[in-house]
C-alpha cells in the first residue's frame, strides 16, 4: 500500500512554500527521522523529516518548486510491511492540517484589492514588493544615510531576523550597528533608550509585540516623557517595532494587538501600515523622527505583496490617512490587518451595489481626523474595523470624536468592528471566533444603511 | 608653638580637600534649605533629601572628565549640584516655577542638564541602570572614551532589570561605573529584611564585573575608587560596580517619619560618622585652611543658598502654554 507525503505547515502562518530540495530519491529507503527534503519558507528553511519507515515510490512535485501549498501531495511512500495489520498513519501524521484554516480567506489576496490608489504619479515605476521587504529596505536606506541609525533586538543579527525582516543587514553593516540581544526586553530596551537620550538613533525589534510588555515601563516613562520632564533638553529619538496582534494558532500571549494600548500615550507616535508602500515610507519617515516611534507590523502582512514606488527616497507622512478607494454610501475605517477585512468586505459590498469608501489610517497618533470627517459629511455613515480588544478600542476613541464632531451628520450610529473580549484561543474554530471578521464588517455596514 | 599656626599649607591636596568641603557643604545647606521650604508648602509632592550621602557624589565627581555622563534616581539634588548645575534652577524646579531646569515640569525627581551630562533624575526604582548603560553604549559606538556614572541604592539593586543590565554591559563592555549607594533603608525597609546577601558589590560576579565596597563616609576613599574605575572602563575592560556604602539622615522622602529606625543609631552616625565634619576636620588640623577661611566658604555657601531659595520663590510661575509644548520634538 501507499500513503502520500503533503506539503507540512512548518510555521503558524505558512499556506505554502518551496520544495527547495530533495534529500532522497524513488526507490530510496526511508526510515523514521530520516530527512527526506528541504522546504523553504517565507522565514527560513526547514528539513522535513519521515515520521514512517517505507520506500520512496514517487516524487509527485520536482525539487525547486515554489508556491506549493500546504497539504498538497508531494510525494507517495509504498509501506514494507503491507501485510501488516497496523493501521499505517500518513506519514506527515504531525501536519496540522487545520493550522492555516483561519487564513484561507486571505488566500486569493495575494496582491492589493481592488480600488487601490496609488499616492504616487502615473508616470513613478513601481515594484512588486513584500511588506517584509519593504520594512527592510527602509531601514537599510536610513542607515546608510545616518550613521547613529542601529538595529537592536533578539536574532536581528547572524539569524537574520526571526521573521526574516532584518535580512542581510548583518552584511551590509556589520556587528556594530546590526545587534543580537540576550532575552532580556526590559533590560536592552532600557539600554537603547539611554542610547537616544545620548543622541544615537536606535530600532528595537520586538520579536512580537506581546514581549514589549517586559519592557513597557522603558517605553513609556522613561522614552515617552522624557522629553517633557526635561523641558525639551532631551528626548528619545528611535523606533520600537516589531509584529503586532495575532499570527494564528498562537494562543493567547502571542496574539494581543496593542494599537490602541500605545496610541493612549502622549509623547508616542504610532503608526501600522497595512502595504508595503506605506511600511516602507512610513518606516523612513519613523527612523527620521525626533520622538519614540511605535511601529506596529504583522506577521500575516510580511508575506502579502504591493507596488512600492521606484523613488530614490519615499517617504509617508505620519498623520495622513490614506482612501483606498472613494465611495458615497458608508465610511469603512481602518488599519493594519484590519484593512484586509475592510477591502474584502468594500469588494463584496460594490458587487451588491454598496458604494464603499475605505479609509486607512496608517498612523494610529497622530491620527488624520480630518479626512474622516469629511468622508463622513459626504457618507453620512460609518464603521471601524481592527483586530483590538474592543473597550478602550481605536475605534471607540474614533466613536466619540465623530459623534462631537460631525453628529448632525450621522445617519445611523457608529459600529466597532473588533476582535472579542477574550483572551485569544487556541482552537483554530475557536480563534477565527475570536477575530474580527469580513462577514462581521459586511454585516455592520448592512446595518448603519439600514439595508 | 604660636608660629605654626599661620604656617598653612597650600598644595593639590590643599585645594581638593577645601574643595570637596565646600562641595559636599553645598549639598547639606541646599537640602535644608529644600525641607524647609517644603515645610512652608513652597515645594510639593515627594522630596528625597540627600542629607548624609554627600561624600559619594561629591567624591565620585573629582573622578570624572569631561564629557563623562551621570545618571540617578529620584534622590538627585546632590547629584545635579556635584555636577555642576546651577543651585537656582534645582531649586526653582522644586518650587515648580519657570526659572527651574525643566521649566517646573519635572519636579525635584525629574530634572536633567544636557549641558553637564547630568541625564536625570528618575522616579522608577531601577530604571536609570539601563538607561545609563545606554549612555555607556552610545560613548562605546562613538569610540570618545568617556564613561558613565550610573547611580542607584540598594534597594533598586535587587530590580530585576540591574542584573538584565549587568549581563549586556559585562557582554558588550561597556564603560559604564554601577555606583550602589547603600545607605541601608530601601525606603522603609532595612537592609538586612530586604536584601538576602548583605555584600551586594559581589553581584556583578556571576557576569564577571569586578567589583568593591567603599567606605561612602569617606570622600578620599570614595575619589580614590573612583578613578580606581574610571580608569578601568578607559581602559576597555568593561562595567565596573562600586558599593559605597552611606548613610541618610532622613526619612526615605519628606512625609517618612523614619520610625524603622532609631533615634541614637542617626545620631550615632552624625556624631561619628559625618562626611563634612570629617574633612573640615582634617583640613583644621592639618592646617590647609584656616578657621577663618573655612568660614568664609561657610558664609559663600549660606549666600548662595539663600540667594537660590529667593530665585525659587521669586521664578515666575509657569505659563499655561507650557502645558502643551516639550510633548513632541
Amino acid at each position: 500500500m501507499t500513503t502520500e507525503i503533503l506539503m507540512p505547515a512548518l510555521s503558524p502562518t505558512m499556506e505554502e512554500g518551496k520544495l527547495a530540495k530533495w534529500l532522497v530519491k524513488e526507490g530510496d529507503k526511508v526510515s523514521a527521522g530520516d530527512i527526506i527534503a528541504e522546504i523553504e519558507t517565507d522565514k527560513a528553511t526547514m528539513e522535513f523529516e519521515a515520521v514512517d519507515e517505507g520506500i520512496l515510490a514517487k516524487i509527485i512535485v520536482a525539487e525547486g518548486t515554489e508556491g506549493v501549498l500546504v497539504n498538497s501531495p508531494i510525494a507517495t511512500m509504498a509501506n514494507e510491511a503491507t501485510e501488516s495489520t497496523v493501521d499505517v498513519q500518513p506519514i506527515e501524521k504531525n501536519v496540522q492540517t487545520d493550522a492555516p484554516l483561519t487564513r484561507t480567506e486571505f488566500k486569493s489576496q495575494e496582491t492589493p484589492l481592488s480600488g487601490m490608489k496609488a499616492e504616487w504619479g502615473t508616470d513613478i515605476q513601481t515594484k512588486t514588493q513584500t511588506v517584509r521587504e519593504a520594512i527592510r529596505d527602509a531601514m537599510a536606506e536610513e542607515m546608510r544615510r545616518d550613521e547613529t541609525v542601529y538595529l537592536m533586538g533578539e536574532e536581528v543579527a547572524e539569524y537574520q531576523g526571526a521573521y526574516k525582516v532584518s535580512q542581510g543587514l548583518l552584511d551590509e553593516f556589520g556587528s556594530k550597528r546590526v545587534i543580537d540581544t540576550p532575552i532580556t526586553e526590559h533590560g536592552f530596551t532600557g539600554i537603547a533608550v539611554g542610547s537616544a537620550f545620548a543622541g544615537l538613533r536606535p530600532i528595537v525589534e520586538f520579536m512580537t509585540f506581546n514581549f514589549s510588555m517586559q519592557a513597557i515601563d522603558q517605553i513609556i516613562n522613561s522614552a515617552a516623557k522624557t522629553l517633557y520632564m526635561s523641558g525639551g533638553q532631551m528626548g528619545a529619538p528611535m523606533v520600537f517595532r516589531g509584529p503586532n496582534g495575532a499570527a494564528a494558532r498562537v494562543g493567547a500571549q502571542h496574539s494581543q494587538d496593542y494599537a490602541a494600548w500605545y496610541a493612549h500615550i502622549p509623547g508616542l507616535k504610532v503608526v501600522q501600515p497595512y502595504s508595503a508602500s506605506d511600511a516602507k515610507g512610513l518606516m523612513k519617515t519613523a527612523i527620521r523622527d525626533d520622538n519614540p516611534v511605535i511601529f506596529l507590523e504583522n506577521e500575516i502582512l510580511y508575506g502579502k505583496s504591493f507596488e512600492v514606488p521606484l523613488l530614490e527616497d519615499y517617504t509617508v507622512p505620519f498623520g495622513k490617512a490614506r482612501v483606498w478607494c472613494e465611495g458615497t454610501d458608508v465610511t469603512i475605517v481602518s488599519f493594519g490587518i484590519g484593512m484586509q477585512y475592510a477591502l474584502e468586505a468594500s469588494n463584496q459590498l460594490e458587487a451588491e451595489g454598496v458604494s464603499v469608501e475605505v479609509i486607512d489610517l496608517r498612523s494610529l497618533r497622530p491620527i488624520d481626523y480630518e479626512t474622516i470627517i469629511n468622508s463622513i459629511e459626504k457618507t453620512n455613515r460609518c464603521v471601524t474595523v481592527e483586530e483590538g480588544f474592543p473597550i478602550g478600542s481605536i475605534g471607540n476613541h474614533l466613536s466619540a470624536v465623530i459623534m462631537e464632531r460631525a453628529f448632525d451628520y450621522l445617519d445611523a450610529p457608529v459600529i466597532n468592528c473588533t476582535g472579542k473580549d477574550v483572551p485569544m484561543p487556541y482552537a483554530a474554530n475557536l480563534e477565527k471566533l475570536a477575530l474580527t471578521t469580513t462577514a462581521e464588517v459586511i454585516s455592520a455596514v448592512k446595518k448603519v444603511i439600514y439595508e | 608653638m604660636a608660629a605654626s599656626k599661620v604656617t598653612k599649607k597650600s598644595t593639590d591636596e590643599s585645594h581638593d580637600l577645601l574643595k570637596f568641603y565646600r562641595d559636599m557643604l553645598l549639598i547639606r545647606r541646599f537640602e535644608e534649605k529644600a525641607g524647609q521650604l517644603y515645610g512652608m508648602g513652597l515645594i510639593g509632592g515627594f522630596c528625597h533629601l540627600y542629607i548624609g550621602q554627600e561624600a559619594v557624589v561629591v567624591g565620585l565627581e573629582a573622578a570624572a572628565r569631561d564629557g563623562d555622563k551621570r545618571i540617578t534616581s529620584y534622590r538627585d539634588h546632590g547629584h545635579m549640584l556635584a555636577c555642576g548645575m546651577d543651585p537656582n534652577g534645582v531649586m526653582a524646579e522644586l518650587t515648580g516655577r519657570s526659572g527651574g531646569y525643566s521649566k517646573g515640569k519635572g519636579g525635584s525627581m525629574h530634572m536633567f542638564s544636557k549641558e553637564k551630562n547630568f541625564y536625570g533624575g528618575h522616579g522608577i526604582v531601577g530604571a536609570q541602570v539601563p538607561l545609563g548603560a545606554g549612555l555607556a553604549f552610545a560613548d562605546r559606538y562613538r569610540e570618545n572614551n568617556c564613561v558613565t556614572f550610573t547611580y542607584f541604592g540598594d534597594g533598586a539593586a535587587n530590580q530585576g532589570q540591574v542584573y538584565e543590565t549587568f549581563n549586556m554591559a559585562a557582554l558588550w563592555k561597556l564603560p559604564v561605573i554601577f555606583v550602589i549607594e547603600n545607605n541601608q533603608y530601601a525606603m522603609g525597609t532595612a537592609q538586612e529584611r530586604s536584601t538576602s546577601s548583605p555584600e551586594i558589590y559581589t553581584r556583578g560576579e556571576a557576569f564577571g564585573i569586578k567589583g568593591e565596597a567603599v567606605d561612602g563616609m569617606d570622600v578620599i576613599a570614595v575619589k580614590t575608587a573612583g578613578d580606581k574605575a574610571a580608569d578601568y572602563c578607559r581602559a576597555g575592560k568593561g562595567p565596573y560596580i562600586l558599593e559605597i556604602k552611606t548613610y541618610r539622615y532622613r526619612g526615605h522622602s519628606m512625609s517618612d517619619p523614619a520610625k524603622y529606625r532609631t533615634r541614637e543609631e542617626v545620631q550615632k552616625m552624625r556624631a561619628q560618622r559625618d562626611p563634612i565634619e570629617a574633612v573640615r576636620t582634617l583640613v583644621v588640623s592639618e592646617k590647609h585652611a584656616t578657621d577663618e577661611e573655612i568660614k568664609t566658604i561657610d558664609k559663600e555657601i549660606k549666600e548662595i543658598i539663600n540667594a537660590c531659595a529667593e530665585y525659587a520663590k521669586d521664578s515666575p510661575e509657569v505659563s499655561a502654554e507650557e502645558l502643551w509644548t516639550d510633548i513632541y520634538a
